[in-house]
């Protein structure tokens, strides 16, 4: 008995209906519900209200040392790396406020269904189990998606009112590359929320668990990293070697995080000035003469971080799926 | 002869050491209502997910519709209509969008899926109700609704879990009224499951008594009745006056069996009796011996001897609170 074999003619019934995957259903409905609900609201204002107070600061930031900037290249790509006083910078306040985002979310992604009621209900309906994770997915990184694109166009648009320069194709470049960029780090988070929403049966809990995560990664991580790295491998003030190996160990150390791996990624892809990630010795820039680099080549610098960041999601993504999939039904 | 539409061959579910469903043989036919009776935790709701390719059995065989529920889950899932227990609604929706988010999951064309829950939400008595939140919907509502999202896709077979219970006593009648309704009027086979044997157990044509993980018993209600009221009827007396005189009366009376101070009242009494001709005699011989007889009740009916029976004396009360 299958119906994959009837063909759209005259006798086709109308039970077979336009071939349509589960997952692109699940989708649509939560995609609707993000956008009405009230937590996509609050998230949007609050790091919508941040990041263009940020830009606002770095614009006149920027307009007031007119003079040095109008040497230095890259000018509307300091709207989102510049960092006046007292004021993050906008490219860190995303890589601060994106896991927020991600982690509301799909931090009840599967336990809020659970405890509605609605998981057996759902499940029951003709689609694979895959589906409703995939769906959620997909519907949380669109709206996600959507908000920092909608963000980063709000930027601009401040930008080139406030400065009254338009950016160049090259900068362009850059920044659809760093939302690209912006986008996978925050499904990382989407991820790893969903599969909390998938382990833990409360959703307070998975909620708890995702932003401890979030707190550790992106603010102790560094004190952590330290702390190993002294132990593992000595500083001491005489030795340049010994200081050199610690100061590399911590940040292999630190991409262990991806939040290390989405700033240093943004660092490379905002500044077209920066060379390399590692460590470079005084003697090394002597005389450098100033250059930018293309795109392709910030590109070639960044890939281990960006294909670290995908593989982190999808290892998020892979162990939330077969979680779910090996779950009972009932609580 | 018609081929059942569920069918299961010594289906066994265990979780680690416990065994929740043990050596399950069940056929239910078209058209007809079955009913899984039993108390909490019996193995009810397993024996339901394992038809729904939900969970999937450790051993035996189930058939859904001639098919396999673990292989071939969606071809089952889209003929098969399930109400769960406790069954949940997106809050915020109103009840028309939660059966249109079911439709839409069946891949029902919106035209067809708009007639039908139109049709649906009538049946169930919900057209007013339709376009509110589900938030605001009282229990029997809730599960009025699910019934019709059950049968949104249009199945050949229902499957209800715990239809009545949490819903007060008039939610629970148009519930069995909606039941009844469905298997005439559709033909779908329905297999329902409860602990509420006296709620159920008029719209069942069969049931199965389900007890710790295993059917004890299944047919009709009247034979299971049968069966079991075969041993002899118990009568409770309570009388005014001197309890062991009237012992001493009712034990001279032919057909009685036993007769035993009842030990939860000082001035009751519990007589066994070979048959319920000897009852009404009982009454008879207590007056003419001048003893005021202050109550006198067989004691259960039908449906209590067969909890008392299959149950034990502890899930009967607790089936019937």
């Amino acid at each position: 008995m299958t119906t994959a074999t009837a063909t759209p003619d005259a006798t086709a019934t109308p039970k077979v209906a336009v071939p349509r995957h589960g997952w692109r259903i699940v989708a649509r409905k939560e995609l609707a519900d993000h956008v009405s609900s009230l937590r996509f609201v609050v998230l949007l204002a609050l790091v919508g209200l941040t990041a263009a107070g940020s830009v606002y600061a770095a614009a006149s930031g920027i307009r007031d040392a007119a003079g040095e900037a109008a040497e230095a290249s890259a000018i509307f790509l300091r709207l989102f790396t510049a960092a006046p006083e007292r004021f993050p910078s906008f490219f860190t306040l995303i890589g601060f406020l994106a896991p927020l985002l991600g982690i509301a979310f799909g931090f009840d992604a599967v336990n809020g269904e659970r405890a509605q009621g609605t998981l057996p209900r759902l499940l029951a309906q003709p689609i694979h189990r895959d589906d409703v994770i995939n769906g959620k997915f997909v519907a949380g990184l669109s709206v996600i998606a959507l908000t920092l694109v909608a963000l980063a166009l709000l930027v601009s648009g401040i930008g080139m009112v406030r400065l009254g320069i338009v950016p160049t194709p090259g900068e362009v470049g850059r920044l659809i590359a760093w939302g690209v960029v912006a986008i996978v780090y925050v499904g990382f988070w989407l991820a790893f929320a969903t599969l909390c929403s998938v382990a833990l049966r409360r959703a307070a809990t998975s909620a708890l668990v995702a932003i401890a995560a979030w707190l550790v990664l992106t603010l102790f991580a560094a004190l952590l990293v330290g702390l190993i790295a002294d132990v593992l491998a000595p500083a001491s003030s005489e030795d340049p070697a010994a200081l050199l190996a610690n100061a590399t160990l911590q940040q292999n150390l630190a991409r262990v995080s991806p939040s290390t791996l989405y700033q240093e990624a943004t660092i490379v892809l905002l500044n077209p000035e920066i060379r390399t990630l590692g460590f470079v010795l005084p003697i090394q820039i002597d005389q450098a003469v100033r250059s930018e680099l293309t795109l392709e080549q910030s590109l070639l610098l960044i890939w281990p971080q960006v294909v670290g960041l995908v593989a982190l999601t999808i290892a998020c993504f892979v162990a939330a799926y077969l979680l779910f999939l090996r779950q009972e039904v009932r609580a | 002869m018609t081929e059942p539409v569920i069918a299961t061959r010594g289906l066994t579910k265990r979780y680690g050491d416990a065994t929740a469903v043990e050596g399950l043989t069940l056929e239910v036919y078209p058209g007809e209502i079955f009913g899984l009776l039993g108390p909490n935790g019996a193995g009810k709701t397993t024996t339901i997910l394992m038809l729904l390719g939900l969970s999937e059995p450790t051993s035996g065989e189930v058939q859904v519709l001639g098919l396999d529920p673990t292989r071939q889950s969606l071809e089952v899932k889209r003929r098969v209509g399930y109400l769960p227990d406790a069954v949940g609604f997106y809050e915020r929706s109103t009840g028309r969008e939660n059966l249109q988010y079911t439709a839409a999951l069946n891949r029902l064309p919106e035209d067809v899926a708009a007639r039908r829950i139109d049709e649906l939400l009538e049946l169930v008595g919900l057209t007013d109700a339709a376009d509110d939140p589900v938030g605001t919907y009282s229990r029997g509502m809730r599960q009025r609704l699910g019934v019709a999202d059950a049968l949104v896709k249009d199945p050949a077979v229902l499957i209800l879990d715990e239809p009545t219970t949490a819903i007060d006593p008039e939610g629970v009648a148009q519930m069995l009224d909606l039941i009844r309704g469905l298997a005439r009027d559709r033909g779908v086979a329905l297999l329902l499951s409860s602990h509420l044997l006296h709620q159920v157990q008029s719209v069942c044509d069969r049931v199965g008594i389900f007890v710790a993980g295993r059917m004890v018993a299944s047919g009709p209600m009247e034979e299971l009745a049968k069966q079991v009221v075969a041993s002899s009827p118990v009568v409770e007396v309570r009388v005014g006056g001197d309890v062991q005189a009237a012992a001493d009366v009712l034990r001279a009376v032919p057909g009685v069996e036993r007769c035993d101070l009842d030990s939860e009242s000082p001035d009751g009494l519990v007589v066994v009796v070979d048959d319920d001709t000897v009852v009404p005699r009982l009454a008879n011989r207590l007056v003419h011996a001048d003893i005021p007889l202050l109550h006198l009740r067989r004691r259960g009916d039908e449906l209590d001897e067969i909890y008392r029976h299959w149950f034990g004396e502890e899930a009967g009360e607790e089936v019937k609170a």
